[in-house]
């Protein structure tokens, strides 16, 4: 179990690299976890973000879950918010996860043939 | 039905971040002495009524729009069932739900425990704003992780900061590891 030593360390250590970096998150990642989301593969979905995030070093990009959204054969469904635009990307795997990551989050461009919605802001 | 027991406890959790709740205990007990798994869900969301708890092992009850019917605590409702053990909700509305679900341990249709680490670090991690009680016991061996503790030492320090993100997985697993479920 972590120390409270080894949590005051993790909190400096953590102080020290927000001092070098902006506020704003750059995009904002909604898995949707409600039961036929998480049937689907929404939880390796989910860990495949955040090992993708933590490999590249992405240190302004949020993950965030949310219900059911109401499309249930779509499943696992994830939304990514970036630049005032919001795509909802369907039938996301580990595979698919990783090219969002890469593709989208990173250079903007979105996954074409994944998307199921998407809303300007 | 969901092929680990942890799916459903990320399912369950979701169902108290849907009712607002701020603070979620999760409590795995696996009494392999007396043969009984049991798994125990508390929040202080916004509850629900007596009626509406006699009724909600029924697909058919659900106060989501999205959908007619909820399959979360049914799934949970037929695992007891068929592993010889009983659920038990008890819920006050604007004090909070406990669900309760037990088996028994070595019953062949029991899914195993599956990825915990994963579903809590998850849990933890994309809902920074919301405190986690782990605790998981293993007969007379006992891990726990409690947020607030974390936070309070951390402070402005959120739970989703990528130091954090990773010093929770390591508790996490070197935690389950001395209890000995490291590879579940
Ligand atoms: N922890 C909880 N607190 C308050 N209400 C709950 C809780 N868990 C379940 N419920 C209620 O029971 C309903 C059925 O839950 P569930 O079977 O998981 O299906 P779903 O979440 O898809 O609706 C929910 O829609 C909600 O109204
Ligand atoms: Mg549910």
């Amino acid at each position: 179990m972590t120390t409270l030593d080894e949590l005051r360390k993790l909190k400096e250590k953590a102080l020290d690299d927000l001092k070098t970096r902006e506020g704003k998150a750059s995009a904002k990642i909604t898995v949707g976890m409600g039961t036929c989301g998480i049937a689907a593969g929404a939880r390796e979905v989910t860990t495949a973000f955040m090992e993708e995030i933590q490999k590249r070093n992405l240190k302004d990009i949020i993950v965030a879950q949310s219900g059911c959204m109401g499309f249930c054969e779509q499943e696992p469904l994830v939304e990514v918010e970036k630049d005032g635009q919001k795509i909802i990307y369907k039938k996301v795997t580990v595979e698919g996860a990783k090219k969002i990551v890469a593709e989208h989050v990173i250079n903007g461009n979105v996954v074409g043939d994944m998307v199921f919605a998407s809303e300007e802001k | 039905m969901m092929p680990e027991l942890s799916l459903n406890i990320l399912d369950l959790a979701e169902n108290s971040i849907s009712a607002q709740a701020n603070f979620v205990e999760i409590i795995l007990d696996e009494n392999i002495k007396d043969d009984i798994l049991s798994l125990v869900i508390r929040d202080n969301g916004k509850g629900m009524g007596d009626e509406f708890v006699k009724q909600i092992t029924n697909p058919f009850i659900t106060t989501r729009k999205t959908r007619k019917v909820g399959l979360g605590i049914p799934f949970v409702k037929q695992i007891t069932d068929l592993c010889e053990g009983e659920l038990v909700i008890t819920s006050e509305p604007g004090q909070g739900t406990e669900l309760k679900a037990s088996m028994k341990h070595s019953h062949i249709d029991r899914p195993p425990i599956g990825d915990i680490v994963s579903v809590i670090h998850t849990l933890i991690v994309l809902n920074p704003h919301i405190d986690f009680l782990f605790i998981y016991k293993v007969d007379n061996n006992i891990y726990s992780i409690d947020t607030r503790e974390w936070k309070a030492i951390l402070d402005v320090v959120p739970l989703n900061d990528m130091n954090v993100q990773k010093a929770l997985k390591v508790d996490l697993l070197s935690g389950l590891k001395k209890i000995g479920r490291s590879l579940i």
